[in-house]
């Protein structure tokens, strides 16, 4: 960490998006994060991704529980909306945020913590929900506030730093939200933003409930040799089934591809996923295989990652209650209390 | 790429722009922060050890470190290196008990330093306290050469002047004011074991047109014209003034007419304005005293009455370019231009002159009537004859007539050391981290946006008054203060260690100036253009370090890093670090033998 804030200079090449900002106008304060935390490099991950979209800051609100992760949104978009809420409820507040006001871009920040522990019925029913939003654990396996314990998505058989094994049974999230019905599911790794970047982007595209787990090594009580989630662990173990290109709007497919080792997937936005098949026989449109194999690769020791299943079509949450297209925060009175007459009309409905 | 060799003296030197730019090196981050501590006679022995003359240099340099001064590349102006360099003059204490004492006993060498200029001065600055026997001749009664006669007082006094000489004729120089040099044969037959020309370009181009030889009462040569008002034997000047030339001389000649009388001054450049010779500052220092510059004017007659000088006729000329980019100035068909005039001073340029070098005594000279002299030792054909100076390639600027000197030293002392004077010194380096805390280092890494602070003038109805008011005021603490803030440090380097990096992209997220990549080696032009920004700064080096884990490496593109710290401070395992690295040149002494 450092206690002093970026200078404002930039490289003087520094690209300008469609809003004309920058990157670093996506930037917010300076990470009070131990030096090398991989939460740093997602919030690096998700600038560059609000940046090459060129959202508008104002679109997006940022929510978040307790914890190392939870403080992050404090690091990224600086412009943006935030909330951070009680521990393991950022699910609930940002439900109910969405269904206040449909038209924001949700981004949903929480830990193995806060998701797989206190919060992990609220992990649960958001995404069965189908809540428009893109929810984010970065996920190091341990309670890095607190020192180092291990958390609940601490492998079976890792090491802690004093050389303890950790005896619990790992939850994987990615698998519990294939099995929660999430419409988009994703695995990634902070050290890999070429891999990290697209998968954010395509997630923010994404309408119904987006989940990326992303593996993000604790430098200073997880990243030593037996820890499963240390950066070298991670890079000897990733699986890697796809890698990901996302096309948003009339932006011409500059790269081109043998056919039969592309898949393209359209989500609603009209944004484009290509996803170049690393592994020939992964299927991301297949719920159930991508559960199955999810299972055997675990079995052999390696972390699957990339984007694991996407639903194009999915509907989320605002579809499922039938609301109306404007935001509930923005109707007016004569939308909400339409009058006696409509009472009437609706209580005769009822007799 | 090749993994760069960071223990090669020259690739930091050359990340640390203002002292790589120096002629003479100066250590300027350095003395920058010494400043900054209020410590102005540290700065001042900095500067007096690497370029002699810091008080001089302060109000007259031609600051090459200025234009590379990596602020220029990140925000826009350069850190006032030079005016900084004046604070550590104007606010040290007595520095005299620091400066070297005359050798307590002489060597039994004799050298002969022809002038008294700034290129014969650091030459006796570096042999003198060695115990050589060095005697400086110069036709004035003192020492100095063009920074005393050339440059105006108003510029630079002569207490400034007197004062940084006398350190030098202190240390038991034997100076013999008065007394010219007529005979190189003759000086050679006194058997000195070696000679220094440093005579400068002593000669003022002249401007052979229709009306030259009728009027030249009041044509005059720059230079000269100039050292006649410094030596007071000109007090005035016509109300109707032409100085026809674009360089510095030519802004030296038309502030100082405007000083004794000149109300209608102006200067006329057969050039462009940006094609000037002059440097900006100085054309700046005219404009502010009302002085007009025309430009794409050639003369082409002068005109007069009488005996008398009436105008001087010009010719409009406009640029036009060769295949190869050389600029010719060609007739622009326009009718000519007249300006009346009372006199006319003319700074068309300097030339060499070595008359009094007999041609038979084994100094080769060139085509262009200049002596033979080797670019490294300094030697000329004669083995004991040294040139520095712009006796040397031509007229320059004083740094690097000192820069030369010190080479000059470093060549006599070597050879009067029965050494071989081709093989140079390597220069002292060290590399020494700066970090004092968790967050802490030793210099000022809070970058900031900062725009260059302005020297105060002294206003210009008192300046225009007097010939001698110096009109640079310099800088006070407190602006001195500020101004030294803007300095990048940039001899603190990142220094990168590859066995401890764990490729954690911190330093990549954090670095302001997205100087940092990780990513697979390739030959470097390809390399250059897939950075995390693309570095097209061809001048600037990459630093490439291999050895990672995941076989890829680390590269770093030098040219806009500020030097602030952050990769080193976010960095987990110390695999950045930031090192302060300080180069002094070898200069004559046991050292450079």
């Amino acid at each position: 960490m450092t206690y002093l804030a970026k200078p404002k200079f930039h490289h003087p090449s520094l690209p300008k998006n469609a809003l004309g900002y920058t990157r670093r106008d996506y930037e917010a304060a300076t990470s009070t994060l131990c030096a090398g935390c991989g939460h740093d490099s997602i919030s690096a991950a998700i600038i560059e991704a609000a940046f090459e979209m060129a959202i508008e800051p104002h679109r997006v609100a940022k929510i978040s529980g307790i914890g190392c992760s939870s403080k992050t949104p404090t690091y990224f978009l600086g412009a943006s909306h935030g909330f951070n809420s009680v521990h393991g409820r950022m699910p609930s507040v940002l439900t109910g945020a969405n269904l206040a006001n449909r038209d924001l871009i949700y981004l949903g920040i929480s830990g193995d913590g806060d998701s797989a522990s206190i919060g992990f019925g609220q992990f649960a029913h958001a995404l069965r929900r189908g809540v428009n939003m893109t929810y984010i654990v970065e996920n190091n396996g341990v309670y890095g506030l607190t020192k180092g314990q291990f958390s609940a998505t601490a492998d079976r058989g890792s090491k802690s730093k004093k050389g303890v094994v950790n005896t619990d049974n790992a939850i994987d999230l990615v698998a519990m939200a294939l099995q929660l019905g999430a419409t988009f599911v994703a695995r990634s790794f902070s050290g890999d933003k070429r891999q990290l970047v697209p998968i954010i982007k395509a997630a923010l595209a994404h309408r119904g409930a987006a989940f990326i787990d992303v593996i993000s090594p604790c430098i200073a009580f997880n990243n030593h040799p037996g820890s499963t989630k240390s950066l070298d662990y991670v890079r000897a173990h990733n699986e890697a089934v796809n890698a990901l290109d996302i096309m948003i709007g009339r932006e011409a497919i500059t790269v081109d591809y043998e056919p039969g080792e592309v898949v393209e997937v359209t989500q609603h936005d009209g944004s484009v996923l290509t996803l170049r098949k690393l592994n020939e026989d992964y299927d991301a449109s297949d719920r159930v295989a991508a559960m199955n194999f999810l299972q055997q690769e675990a079995a052999k020791g390696r972390i699957v990652t990339g984007l694991l299943y996407v639903d194009g079509d999915a509907d989320d949450l605002h579809r499922h209650f039938n609301t109306v297209a404007t935001p509930l925060n923005q109707l007016n009175e004569p939308e909400l209390c339409p009058g006696s007459k409509a009472l009437d009309k609706i209580n005769a409905g009822l007799r | 790429m090749r993994p760069t060799d960071i223990s090669a003296p020259d690739y930091f030197h050359k990340v640390v722009d203002c002292q790589w730019a120096c002629p003479a090196h100066t250590p300027v981050p350095e003395y920058i922060r010494l400043i900054a501590a209020g410590r102005y006679s540290d700065a001042y022995m900095i500067n007096w050890k690497s370029n002699v003359f810091p008080g001089i240099l302060g109000r007259t340099c031609d600051r090459p470190c200025e234009p590379a001064c990596r602020r220029v590349r990140v925000e826009d102006e350069p850190v006032a290196i030079c005016r900084l360099k004046r604070v550590a003059a104007d606010y040290k204490d007595d520095i005299k008990a620091r400066l070297p004492k005359p050798a307590a006993a002489k060597n039994g060498k004799r050298i002969a330093l022809v002038g008294a200029g700034p290129a014969s001065l650091t030459v006796a600055r570096d042999l003198a306290p060695l115990g050589y026997d060095c005697v400086v001749f110069d036709g004035d009664s003192r020492a100095g050469g063009m920074m005393r006669t050339q440059i105006p007082k108003f510029r630079l006094p002569d207490s400034v002047i007197d004062e940084e000489t006398n350190y030098i004729l202190d240390l038991g120089v034997d100076f013999r004011g008065g007394s010219r040099i007529d005979s190189m044969k003759a000086l050679l037959a006194e058997g000195y074991d070696a000679v220094m020309v440093g005579s400068g370009a002593p000669r003022g181009r002249d401007l052979d047109i229709p009306g030259r030889k009728e009027a030249a009462a009041n044509i005059h040569i720059g230079i000269d014209w100039l050292a006649s008002v410094s030596f007071d034997h000109i007090h005035s000047i016509g109300k109707r003034v032409i100085v026809l030339g674009g360089g510095n001389t030519a802004m030296d000649c038309c502030r100082s007419a405007r000083r004794l009388g000149g109300e209608d001054v102006k200067v006329v450049v057969r050039s462009g304005f940006d094609e000037m010779k002059a440097s900006p500052w100085e054309k700046e220092d005219a404009a502010r005293e009302g002085i007009p510059i025309h430009n794409f004017l050639m003369p082409k007659q002068f005109l007069h009455q009488d005996g008398k000088l009436a105008g001087v006729v010009f010719e409009k000329v406009k640029a036009e370019y060769d295949a190869k980019g050389r600029r010719k100035l060609v007739p622009s068909g326009e009718s000519d231009v007249t300006f009346d005039c009372d006199d006319v001073l003319v700074a068309v340029g300097q030339e060499n002159a070595f008359p009094w070098i007999e041609r038979d005594i084994g100094i080769a000279f060139d085509e262009h009537g200049m002596p033979v002299v080797d670019k490294v030792t300094f030697r000329s054909t004669h083995p004991k004859v040294f040139f520095g100076g712009d006796a040397a390639f031509g007229p320059k600027n004083i740094i690097w007539a000192v820069a030369h000197g010190h080479e000059v030293a470093v060549s006599i002392d070597k050879m009067l050391h029965g050494e071989n004077i081709a093989e140079r010194p390597l220069p002292a380096v060290t590399v020494v981290n700066q970090k004092m805390g968790i967050h802490e280092w030793s210099y000022k890494n809070e970058i900031m946006p900062d725009e260059r602070y302005a020297v105060p003038h002294r206003d210009n109805a008192t300046a225009l008054a007097s010939i001698k008011a110096e009109v640079e005021l310099g800088f006070d603490a407190k602006l001195a203060l500020a101004e030294a803030g803007r300095c990048l440090n940039c001899d603190v380097q990142t220094v990168f260690s590859a066995p401890l990096c764990i490729e954690c992209d911190a330093c990549v997220d954090i670095c302001p100036m997205d100087c940092i990549t990780f990513t697979e080696n390739g030959a470097e032009d390809e390399l250059r253009q897939r950075l995390h920004a693309p570095a097209l700064n061809l001048n600037q080096e990459i630093y490439v370090a291999d050895g990672l884990k995941t076989g890829r490496i680390m590269a770093k593109d030098e040219d806009v890093c500020l030097h602030c710290g952050l990769c080193a401070e976010r960095c987990p395992t110390g695999a950045w670090d930031m090192n302060k690295y300080f180069i002094e040149m070898a200069h004559a002494g046991p050292s450079c033998r």
